[in-house]
């Protein structure tokens, strides 16, 4: 297309391809996307405000809303920050269990987010196969915390379920068969010509980019960065198990697949080891008050670090409860990250963040009060890239 | 100097109350440190944690107090796993503080949210647009974590 005029393609603010409505405007010349504007705040729930007029013991409750996939995450991170405030530690078994719970959730958004990818790029058969193993997560939290999501597992001072002798059989088949079937997607995925040269090189974020973004978890780890805070600063049962942070050094889509996708043997590895070691004793420590003060809490999500500050006046309420989910770094380094590349590839380097789904579908580009683009144009862009690729290689 | 004493060797904070002799240091636990500084030395701060000792930004917090608004900017050394909160506290009659941004792009939007719900200007930001009400239309003068924020008012009395 010799059509160099700038023209805008909005993608969002509703959008299958974010978990959440945020509006991010592509400036772009023919099919280079020169620039990128974000807007936020189509569903801002006020957490924060919230917060300060809860309990305690209700907080937890609230946070977990904040995210449906790494619902575990917020939750984890608000009980350390109330914790650290306190001066309080939980009993070993009950480190233990939220280590177990908080890597049942890595492995289970990760397999999520790499279905996606597939879905982006026209692979709808590793979307259908990383959903499906996906799945058999879910049906382990389902037996050990009685929900798919929304755990509810973590209080301040401990945990609020246990994990039975009978449950840990179950387990452990459930990460057998994820670990093999993860292997044969990793292969698949890792492996395929075509997928490779559709995502290497693809929305690159340069280590020196994601070090002044300050972003987190997989997008940091993907351009160099070992950014992971279960390793730099162990909570929970981190520092009692082996394991490594996988860090690639190339900053595109692919590093951060690969990175994504060897986690969750590293997770599943975790939660082996968790298992095997298992203490004895009760799962939750009585908090009696809470002091003046304050206390910082944070924990490695699926997407990267969730901060929780929390400032105390002696009352059954926080002060002040500042959240910030991983997106919050990482989604605004997508202006660098989207820049210079080619508007099939623009929706997949957006969602290479794994920005945190909303169901509804309502994109579309006008110019002159003619359509110009729809979600679905800008998906059948993407396969036909694949598609291409596909051909040359066949000859 | 007050709270515990080290437990370890901290080059960082050494060099940063060297450097900074009015900082006043609380040691919560070993891996969660407190900074308070005058806000006219904020950027100096926060460019020798980053840029010096490569520190990355967790996020700020920014807080109504009866003092006046208190800013922390959450600095986290991923080398020792430490947190070094630095404190600064912006007078309520003259609620503005130097903006990061320009330099430091993980401050951009975090600046423009204290801006907005709490009232704080940062001279020198390179785009001070609304970040959660750009669309829509919310009163810009109304500030909802401040202390007199009517709601909060009404139903805590704080």
């Amino acid at each position: 297309m010799a059509d160099n005029s700038r023209r805008i393609v909005p993608i969002g603010p509703f959008h299958p391809l974010q978990e959440e409505p945020e509006f991010f405007k592509l400036v772009v010349e023919g099919e280079k996307v020169v620039d990128l504007e974000i807007h936020l705040g189509y569903n801002h729930r006020g957490h924060e405000f919230i917060s300060p007029e809860l309990t305690y013991d209700q907080i937890p409750f609230l946070v977990e809303r904040i995210c449906g996939i790494c619902s575990n995450s917020h939750p984890l991170a608000c009980v350390l920050a109330i914790e650290d405030c306190a001066g309080v530690k939980p009993p070993p078994r009950a480190n233990y269990i939220r280590s177990i719970i908080h890597e049942l959730e890595r492995i289970h958004s990760h397999l999520l987010w790499v279905g996606l990818a597939g879905h982006f790029i026209g692979y709808n058969t590793v979307w259908m196969w990383a959903w499906r193993y996906r799945e058999d997560i879910l049906a382990v939290f389902e037996m050990i915390t009685g929900n798919r999501n929304h755990y509810a597992a973590n209080k301040p001072g401990g945990v609020r379920r246990d994990i039975s002798k009978e449950q840990v059989p179950e387990i452990l088949a459930a990460l057998d068969l994820v670990e093999k079937k993860t292997m044969m997607l990793t292969k698949a995925v890792l492996d395929d010509p075509v997928i490779r040269s559709r995502l290497e090189g693809v929305g690159i974020l340069k280590k020196s980019d994601a070090i002044a973004y300050s972003t987190v978890g997989p997008t940091a780890r993907g351009s160099g960065v070992p950014w992971d805070v279960r390793h730099d600063d162990p909570h929970c049962a981190y520092d009692e198990v082996r394991w490594d942070v996988v860090v690639a050094e190339e900053g595109d889509v692919f590093a951060k697949a690969r990175v994504r996708l060897l986690e969750i043997f590293e997770s599943v590895k975790i939660v082996r080891q968790c298992l095997e070691n298992l203490p004895d004793g009760p799962i939750q420590t009585r908090i009696e008050e809470i002091p003046p003060g304050e206390g910082c809490g944070r924990t490695e999500a699926p997407r990267g670090e969730v901060f929780h500050y929390i400032r105390s006046d002696g009352s059954n309420r926080p002060l002040r409860h500042k959240v910030r989910a991983p997106s919050y770094m990482n989604i605004a380094s997508n202006v660098v990250a989207v820049r210079d590349g080619s508007i099939a590839d623009a929706a997949l380097t957006l969602a290479a963040v794994d920005p945190c789904y909303c169901c509804t579908e309502r994109m579309a580009a006008f110019e002159d009060g003619r359509q110009k683009y729809t979600w679905q144009d800008l998906l059948r862009l993407s396969w036909q890239k694949t598609e291409q690729i596909r051909e040359k290689m066949r000859r | 100097m007050s709270g515990q004493t080290h437990q370890s060797p901290r080059p960082a904070l050494d060099e940063f109350c060297k450097r900074f002799p009015e900082v006043e240091v609380y040691e919560h636990n070993p891996r969660r440190l407190y900074l308070s500084i005058p806000r006219e030395r904020l950027t100096e701060a926060c460019r020798f944690l980053h840029e010096e000792r490569g520190m990355r930004l967790s996020i700020c917090t920014g807080l109504d107090t009866r003092e006046g608004f208190e800013v922390l900017y959450h600095f986290s050394e991923d080398s020792t796993g430490t947190l070094y909160n630095l404190k600064v506290v912006v007078p309520k009659d003259d609620p503005r503080l130097d903006s990061q941004a320009g330099w430091f792009p993980a401050c951009n939007w975090i600046e423009r949210e204290m801006h907005e719900l709490l009232g704080i200007e940062f001279p020198g930001h390179p785009n001070m647009e609304p970040l959660l009400t750009s669309d829509t239309d919310w009163d810009p003068n109304k500030h909802p974590l401040r202390r007199d924020y009517e709601r909060r008012a009404e139903a805590h009395g704080r």
